[in-house]
């Protein structure tokens, strides 16, 4: 211790009383009134209470107010296969009662956002339409209903069940009718169930229902097969197809595999010079019809009578039967003797409804031999397998009291019936009405008890849409909603206490695992079968089929008065998909409207009548649509779409266009979309449509290059000699040409293979965000679709060529695009790509004006999360259908194709993971994988041998307006069409 | 009084140094504000106000406000934008060509002419601003230092160029203007009773005291200013040139376009210096000052320009015809002098090369009512002219199935409406509160040009009051 001096008395004493106050505790520092604990921070049990009462009070405050819940997936239990950031895909099969696709659907994070084509099914071979690209939006559609009812009132399933039963047996034990109104069921499961259905109750009458009919030809080929089968088409065997209205590439039968049958026949190679030649007569301009090498505008009461000039033409050479025809001015020698040398190889198909029509389409192809060769009858097509007298049985049994329930499986007659008011009318009166309809649609609007039906994303099934082509179908997703799939609904009021998935494997248990030799065990059947969501049951079917001949007639052509020819259009089909946006603005591949219905009419027949373009019309006193004056209708007719008109189909399609099912033609009790006479009466009003083209001739311009098949013999460059002139000089340039390392990714579209069904579009919407602008933005040219499908007519004449060609953003290398972005938002990759910063951009759209194409798309307005588009970026629900591999765009930056960058990013980075070199083909753009016709090859343009440059090399290849020197990296092969110079 | 004139009278009226500085600073120290100046002011500000509404509504809501589409995304922002700055283009062209060129009669409309520029040019600049998709990122296109990279912008971009072209020239002009003003400042800071007005004009002034050294400064800042603004009388408009003539459009990719935009914002400058100084002369008796001389001399040199507008039309359609490109020759002979735009085609072609012609004429170069009217077409005849650039181009272009075509919004309307409403203020506010003309270089050329054996302009007032009464 240190040693302390005293220096006096008085000093040692002072010392003294320190070293006592020393041991007493004192404050470091003190402040006069307050004492110690205060300073110190030390609380009392009075201020602990104090505080506490605050803290907790705080915290009630402060959590009351609304913070943003972040969700997350918590990974502290992985579910199985289930990677953030990784999608799933999982095999299933689209059918919605008229159209069948096997498909492969991208599920991210346990959310489908994505349909692809299926490449392992034989029939759809990875193609898809339009209308199953936009499938998957139906199931985050706002309109589906979230809930059983009863009345229009929320209800529980098992109060509902309980409530069900006792009426199926009250009527069951008073043998009351029960009428079950379904679509055609192509489940071989669900037909079976169906079966043990009615099993358990005998009094249900079990009716299939098309809105859309196709029963003659089951009755034409009873008559002349004893078979009521629609038999399977191979146009990729045909040398010569002749369609009779048939729109077999956009909505008839399978229009898949039909679209991947005729484009195999279309294409040219060094190996192949040789393709199909279509003729297609009809009344409306079809998708289908655009694609002909000849085309003959018909009148649909001329139809029969061409027909049977065509055959007895035919029969005439070759020594058969000929029956007296009406006369008709067609000439179809040319016709007659292309079929004649191709006998064998030929094809004749209509697509109209009419029993006489297609007992001359068999007779026609019989006489030729094409049955066992172009025709297949032992593999017949399970679609449309309703008919229409069943349909007429069940109104008249209902109107006589003899049916008291009638139960609605994925039908709504009270919207597509032709008599939809009778039909209303009739099954008021009845005492059980049910309907599985999965939004309130008109007539699930009608019925007591509204049992949801999952989404096809949510569902068990299984389908064979040719015989012995099987199909499955498997849930992506839980059920969103407190909905149930109906076959579930049906086993549990048949009192079966089992789920229909296991029903499901139980059937192909003690069936198709039977009938194949393939597997031993059946767990291995049945997941390899769910993974590849095909199976093709190898067994030997019966080929001998002998022709029985009947008498053939046709009616007698009209010429004074006007036919209606309906048709179902590529976007909406027979009206099923009215509340999906992605369709509705789909621009028509003929006509380029966006949503409306409308009537197409001659050019000659409205100046006739002295109309205009959306001079609105009164079609039969009812019906008042706008006029759209369309090349190549045949004079004295007009067309007007099906499928529009809905009243009940949700926010986007209630009121868009007019239904017109009731100007359907009934002939001897046969549903038939054309022919119907009708008269029109111009009205004073206008209503304006949305075109997204409003000029449609090339005024010259080498766009669409075409040549015809012999001249392409002699020599393959013709019709493209611009670019024989163009490579020459291509090099000359101040610049130094980009030079890339690795990857220079490029795109060769057939312009030959290319039907312009429009698929592309939808499947690009879907991939890459895209959004929906409405009418009024289509009519003002802003829509925002990334992909384009440009359709030119040679002129505006009666009966113009039609050429397509899909326009999405050419990739230059010298992009006129790039160097005016003053923000330097918009760079060249060292791939080659052109890419777009969109949180760089600033709007200036001085890129959209530079680029010759016009492909790049800007925001005008905020287009996510704003009420002023209300259709599915504007709603929770609608919004989990969006690629969170891709931005959605804010207002006010340019956007465009990137070449499904975000797809190439993902093939490389899993290639890299594999330490592996990218392979040719595995990097699939949206638009190419689904394409039904292969127009689209997409991959490395310095791999010398990968299939887009294998495509591109030949003389067909040319570059959109090369002479600007722009240097696109999407190549276009020259139309060709198989005419005779 | 003074020496005998040379150059023919450029001020009448028998004035002395102090006539000329009572005469201009009157409208600020004597006179009360007149009805009519209230009136129009209160025009101009509903216009502005409206405009407001359209900048408004185009910020909060989107470009889709606009008739704008995705083929012809630029509209009437553009036009209005290059139509401005070619109005934008008298101040310097008065000032600096006139200068350099011994023009003395510039003197008495140049400050006028550079006050018109100052407000053109900024409601031109308005248009790039509103026009961004996203203008709160518009100070992207600023080369600043960033933690971005850095990102700079992209230096080939001609839109690049405009912002920098067109920030110089305002600022330039603005330096300019404001530098000439600094002896008059402190002339009224010296006339001026107001205690508010002394202080004010004392601040702007920036101390003026009129000593040798200020004048020798003031001179040679002025020619600095002069000689560093003179190239962007040319290089402003041949840049905003360049954002067409860069393009690859037919119509727009043209090598003609920056000289052929320069005599256009020349010749509009001085249509517009036209009307503008027919009301000044008439609304503030400054007859004697812009004497019908000088308006004669500006219509002689419109007739000129004019001239060279109608080559330029005729080499267009030439080139066009000769080049045998299919888009160049579609979008003049079927786009423009025929179809859709013919109207507006024709009316360009008219009111800028046709009827500036009647000029040749010395009775309707005398006759201010006709003159008037003529400048006033000259002015819509070029804002035609842009209309036909942007919207002909681009509603056309290359592909046909992407044409597409295009008519105005009424926001876009009300945005226009606006900035002529802002010029409009702004040139009021200009007569209001500055000196019209630059008292200092108009005492200058008094002595040579004056017109001293006329009589007194005091008297003539007297007299013409007393015939009123």
């Amino acid at each position: 211790m240190e040693k302390i001096y005293w220096q006096s008395i008085e000093n040692y004493k002072e010392i003294q009383k320190e070293g006592v106050a020393s041991n007493e505790k004192t404050p470091e520092f003190a402040i006069k009134g307050l004492d110690e604990s205060e300073l110190k921070g030390k609380s009392s049990r009075r201020d602990f209470l104090k505080m506490m009462g605050f803290s907790v009070s705080a915290v009630a405050l402060v959590s009351s107010c609304q913070m943003p819940v972040r969700k997350a997936i918590p990974l502290l239990n992985r579910p199985k296969d289930l990677i953030p950031g990784v999608p799933n895909f999982y095999a299933s099969t689209f059918f919605d009662g008229d159209e069948f696709c096997s498909v492969l659907v991208k599920t991210r994070e346990s959310r489908p956002i994505k349909i692809e084509g299926n490449e392992l099914c034989p029939l759809s071979q990875s193609g898809t339409t339009a209308r199953v690209q936009a499938s998957v939006l139906n199931l985050y559609d706002d309109a589906r209903l979230k809930n059983p009812l009863k009345n229009s009132e929320k209800t529980d399933w098992k109060s509902l069940d309980k409530e069900v039963t006792k009426k199926l047996n009250g009527f069951k034990d008073m043998g009351k009718e029960v009428i079950f109104m379904t679509s055609t069921i192509i489940s071989p499961t669900t037909t079976k169930l169906i079966g043990e259905f009615i099993q358990k109750f005998p009094n249900v009458k079990w009716l299939q229902y098309d809105s859309v009919p196709m029963s003659s030809i089951r009755e034409a080929n009873k008559k002349n097969f004893n078979k009521a089968i629609i038999p399977f088409y191979n146009f990729d065997k045909a040398d010569v197809i002749v369609g009779f209205n048939a729109d077999f590439l956009g909505t008839w039968l399978l229009p898949v595999t039909f679209s991947k049958q005729f484009s195999k026949r279309r294409k040219l190679s060094k190996s192949q010079n040789n393709m199909s030649r279509f003729y297609q007569f009809e009344t409306n301009m079809s998708m289908t019809g655009s694609n002909a090498d000849y085309r003959y505008q018909i009148r649909p009461s001329e139809e029969s009578a061409v027909l049977l000039k065509l055959y007895n033409v035919l029969s005439e050479k070759l020594n058969s039967v000929s029956y007296s025809a009406p006369k008709v001015d067609i000439k179809v020698d040319k016709v007659a003797n292309d079929l004649l040398n191709s006998k064998g190889k030929s094809l004749v198909v209509s697509g109209t409804n009419d029993l006489k029509i297609q007992l001359i389409v068999n007779a026609i192809n019989n006489l030729l031999g094409n049955y066992g060769k172009t025709i297949d009858l032992s593999k017949p097509i399970n679609l449309k397998q309703g008919d229409e007298k069943d349909m007429m049985a069940a109104i008249s049994s209902m109107e006589s009291g003899k049916a008291s329930g009638i139960i609605f499986y994925n039908v709504n007659p009270v919207y597509d019936c032709v008599h939809a008011d009778m039909f209303a009318k009739s099954i008021k009166n009845l005492d059980l009405k049910i309907s599985f309809s999965p939004i309130l649609d008109e007539t699930s609007k009608l019925c007591d008890y509204v049992c949801p039906d999952n989404n096809y994303l949510e569902s068990w099934n299984d389908a064979e849409p040719v015989a012995g082509y099987l199909s499955v179908v498997q849930p992506t997703i839980r059920p969103i909603f407190n909905t149930r799939q109906a076959q579930d609904s049906l086993l549990s009021w048949m009192g079966e206490d089992i789920k229909f998935s296991d029903y499901l494997e139980n059937n192909w248990k003690s069936n198709f695992f039977k009938r194949q030799k393939e597997y031993s065990s059946f767990d291995k059947f049945w997941f390899s079968t769910k993974q590849n969501g095909v199976y093709r049951l190898s067994e030997k079917v019966n080929k001998n089929f002998k022709f029985k001949v009947t008498k053939l007639s046709a009616d007698k052509p009209q010429k004074s008065s006007i036919e209606l020819a309906l048709y179902e259009s590529v976007s909406m089909g027979s009206g099923r998909y009215a509340n999906n946006p992605w369709l509705q603005e789909l621009p028509d591949p003929v006509t380029t409207a966006t949503w409306d219905n409308y009537v197409t009419i001659s050019l000659s027949q409205a100046k006739e009548m002295g109309l205009k373009q959306e001079d609105v019309v009164k079609v039969n006193g009812k019906v008042e649509l706008p006029v759209l004056l369309q090349p190549g209708q045949t004079p004295g007719t007009i067309g007007i779409a099906v499928g529009y008109g809905h009243h009940s189909a949700g926010k986007v399609g209630n009121g868009i266009g007019k239904n017109v099912y009731e100007l359907s033609n009934i002939t001897s009790g046969r549903k038939n979309l054309n022919g119907t006479n009708i008269n029109i009466l111009k009205t004073d009003k206008t209503y304006s449509l949305a075109l997204t083209q409003t000029h449609h001739v090339m005024e010259g311009r080498p766009i669409v290059r075409e040549t015809d098949l012999s001249s392409y013999r002699k020599d393959p460059a013709s019709g493209n000699e611009m670019h024989q002139e163009f490579i020459k000089n291509e090099d000359l340039s101040l610049y130094p040409k980009p030079e890339f390392a690795g990857f220079r990714w490029g795109m060769s579209i057939d312009l030959n293979s290319c039907t312009g069904c429009n698929n592309c579009i939808v499947s690009c919407q879907a991939e890459n965000n895209v959004a929906v602008v409405g009418k009024e933005q289509v009519k003002n040219g802003r829509i925002m679709h990334w992909l384009r499908v440009d359709r030119y007519y040679s002129d505006m004449a009666e009966n113009p060529a039609v050429f397509r060609m899909p326009v999405m953003c050419q990739q230059c290398d010298n992009a006129p695009c790039e160097n005016v972005c003053p923000v330097g938002a918009l760079t060249h990759s060292e791939e080659g790509l052109s890419q777009v910063a969109y949180n760089r951009c600033i709007g200036t759209r001085y890129c959209m004006n530079n680029c010759p194409y016009k492909v790049r798309r800007f925001n005008w307005y905020e287009y996510v999360n704003n009420n002023s588009f209300d259709y599915n970026l504007n709603s929770e629900l609608g919004k989990l259908v969006l690629n969170p591999d891709v931005t959605v765009r804010q207002r006010g930056v340019v956007e465009k194709c990137t070449y499904c960058v975000q797809r190439i990013q993902e093939k490389k980075l899993t290639a890299k993971a594999d330490d592996r070199e990218l392979k040719d083909g595995e990097v699939k753009t949206a638009c190419q994988q689904s394409c039904p016709t292969d127009a689209i090859q997409f991959g490395n343009l310095l791999e010398k041998n990968s299939k887009v440059n294998k495509t591109n090399d030949t003389e067909r290849m040319y570059h959109l307006l090369e002479s600007l020197h722009t240097v696109p990296t999407t190549s276009y092969l020259t139309k060709v069409r198989n005419i005779n110079a | 009084m003074y020496n005998a004139k040379i150059r023919g009278v450029l001020i009448e009226g028998d004035k002395t140094y102090a006539d000329i500085s009572s005469d201009v600073t009157r409208p600020m120290l004597i006179d009360k504000t007149p009805v009519w100046w209230w009136v129009a002011s209160f025009v101009a500000s509903a216009m502005l106000v409206w405009g407001v509404w359209g900048f408004y509504n185009t910020i909060v809501n989107g470009i889709g406000t606009w008739g704008n589409n995705n083929s012809v995304s630029w509209g009437w922002a553009i036009i209005n934008f290059v139509w401005w700055i070619g109005i934008g283009h008298a101040g310097t062209a008065f000032s600096i060509f006139l200068l350099v060129l011994h023009q003395k009669w510039r003197t008495s409309i140049n400050r006028a002419a550079e006050a018109m520029t100052i407000f053109a040019v900024a409601a031109a600049g308005m248009f790039p601003l509103i026009h961004m998709g996203r203008i709160w990122d518009g100070f992207f296109i600023f080369p600043y230092p960033n933690t971005r990279g850095p990102l700079w912008d992209n230096f080939n971009s001609p839109l690049f160029w405009d912002v920098m072209a067109i920030s110089t020239y305002l600022t330039a002009s603005f330096v300019f203007w404001y530098i000439g003003m600094i002896p008059d400042f402190a002339t009224i800071r010296e006339r001026t009773v107001s205690k508010i007005k002394k202080k004010v004009y004392g601040i702007l002034s920036f101390g003026w005291v009129g000593s040798a050294r200020g004048w020798l400064r003031f001179e040679s800042a002025a020619l600095l200013m002069g000689g560093l603004a003179a190239p962007l009388v040319v290089s402003v408009h041949s840049i905003v040139a360049t954002d067409f003539a860069a393009g690859v459009l037919p119509g727009w990719h043209s090598t003609i376009f920056p000289p052929f935009f320069v005599v256009g914002a020349i010749f509009s400058g001085f249509a517009m210096v036209m009307t503008l100084m027919i009301i000044v002369r008439k609304v503030f008796h400054y007859e004697q000052y812009v004497t019908k001389g000088h308006l004669d001399a500006i219509a002689r040199v419109l007739t000129f320009v004019s001239l060279i507008m109608g080559v330029a039309y005729i080499i267009e359609i030439f080139v066009a015809w000769y080049s045998d490109n299919p888009y160049e020759m579609y979008i003049f002979f079927h786009n423009r002098a025929t179809g859709p735009y013919a109207f507006e085609y024709w009316a360009m072609v008219a009111f800028n090369a046709i009827v500036p012609q009647l000029f040749w004429f010395k009775k309707i170069r005398s006759n201010i009512t006709v003159v008037f009217i003529i400048s006033i077409l000259i002015n819509i005849g070029m804002w035609y002219e842009r209309y036909v650039i942007v919207v002909t181009s681009l509603s056309k272009t290359f592909l046909p199935a992407t044409w597409h075509s295009y008519s105005p919004s009424v926001t876009e309307i009300a945005v226009f409406v606006g900035t002529i409403g802002f010029f409009i203020l702004g040139i009021l506010m200009f007569m209001k509160f500055l000196p019209m003309m630059a008292i200092s270089e108009l005492k200058g050329i008094l002595k040579e040009t004056g017109a001293h054996d006329k009589p007194d302009f005091r008297d003539v007032l007297k007299a013409k009051k007393k015939n009123k009464k």
